[in-house]
């Protein structure tokens, strides 16, 4: 059976790429500390030697739209193109491509669809920068092979902060049951408290530092419990308007398990949002 | 109410880089013209059929052909779809990084708790 290498959570910044490529006068004054704390970040998943890496983000917008919505879709193709025009134009990412691991999108399809998850999937997706930000910073290579996987955090109606709980602990389940000998790591990407296109956005810090700081403490000590019995989503509006990606978060903590304390945890207050890395390692606490 | 209309024209012009800089230059010509002949395409789908029923409110009309993106939360467009455009057409036009972003969110700024419902 597959081995569960390291579950991390992370926020996903689209700046990161352009702060820590950008040189002289370019270079905010940010960008140096930021670099650090990435690559520390990065050893945490290097540390981990994972062959195959499943990807939870949301798309933003871009190849899925309210014709069509689905709640969670995990793709299932030999490729994926990677970033959109609309991205390169506002944050400068590069266009990339990865590959796909199709018999453990396969494995997850077939054993999520059995425990009750009405999957959606898809053959042809082109991926974001819910999951090309953590590629850049923690595999810039981008040589392993992914499986993403789509959660609606963005137009409502959307699934219930539990749900996204279950699915995480479903995930872990069925990456720990897939028949192969190989090392999968499962990376997460949400926000903490977050404004876009309300008056709240861009501020000297996140909308809610004081939602951010009980977030890292739920997250960091694996309290599920606790973090069920206060978010819900009308909660989720309070810290701002796009906290909902917080949700992803809480996916990420099912995958952790109830009560796993974070191996690794590090954050990095910058103007409109709390930076916030996870690690656990799974196999290092049985 | 016709805000998905709303939100699929902040996503259909979002994407293409001309029709970004046309809604930029003639704001109520490029509304209108996407109201006639684009608002009813049907994305993803065969190319032949069209839906037959969607229209602009006209305070929703009157807000995009405007460029008024406080009247646009007003009335519960999706954030995300129009800060993204917004800021395509108008950062340029801000010396100060996020100069346009800090404008916006100072001319939202009398916005309190609850935010209009964005629900499509």
């Amino acid at each position: 059976m597959a081995t569960l290498a390291a579950v991390i959570a992370s926020t996903h910044h689209p700046f990161y790429y352009r702060a820590s490529t950008a040189v002289g006068e370019d270079r905010p004054p940010f960008a140096d500390e930021w670099v650090a704390k990435i690559t520390a970040f990065r050893e945490t998943l290097t540390r981990a030697a994972p062959d195959v890496l499943v990807m939870v983000g949301s798309d933003h917008f871009h190849q899925l739209w309210l014709d069509n919505m689905p709640q969670f879709l995990v793709g299932k193709a030999p490729f994926y193109d990677a970033n959109f025009y609309n991205e390169e134009r506002e944050f400068g990412l590069p266009r990339m491509l990865l590959k796909g691991q199709e018999d453990l999108s396969a494995h997850l399809l077939r054993e999520g669809l059995d425990a009750g998850f009405d999957l959606a999937f898809s053959n042809e997706l082109r991926i974001d920068h819910s999951i090309t930000c953590p590629i850049i910073t923690l595999r810039p290579e981008a040589d392993l092979p992914i499986v993403p996987v789509y959660t609606n955090i963005f137009a409502p109606p959307l699934p219930r902060p539990g749900r996204f709980v279950e699915l995480g602990r479903a995930i872990r389940r069925m990456v720990e049951s897939w028949p192969a000998d190989l090392r999968v790591a499962v990376i997460g990407t949400g926000h903490l408290s977050l404004e876009l296109g309300g008056p709240r956005q861009f501020g000297a810090h996140g909308p809610d530092p004081e939602f951010d700081r009980r977030a890292v403490e739920w997250i960091s000590t694996g309290d599920i419990e606790g973090c069920l019995s206060e978010v819900t989503l009308d909660s989720l509006w309070t810290p701002g308007n796009a906290t909902h990606g917080f949700m992803d978060f809480m996916l990420m903590m099912g995958v952790a398990g109830e009560g796993a304390k974070a191996d690794y945890v590090d954050t990095l207050d910058l103007f409109h949002t709390m930076e916030a890395y996870f690690t656990w390692y799974p196999g290092a606490r049985a | 109410m016709s805000r998905y209309l709303v939100d699929k024209f902040l996503f259909t012009v979002d994407r293409d880089p001309e029709l970004v800089e046309r809604y930029r230059e003639d704001p109520a010509g490029t509304v209108a013209w996407w109201e006639r002949d684009l608002a009813g395409s049907l994305l993803n789908c065969h190319s032949g059929e069209a839906t037959t029923w969607l229209r602009f409110e006209d305070a929703e009309r009157e807000a995009l052909a405007a460029h008024d993106y406080v009247r646009l939360f007003e009335l519960g467009a999706h954030p995300f779809l129009t800060l993204t455009l917004f800021i395509a057409m108008f950062e340029r036009d801000h010396d100060e990084p996020l100069g346009f972003q800090k404008e916006y969110a100072r001319r939202l700024a009398h916005f309190g708790l609850p935010y209009p419902d964005i629900a499509t």
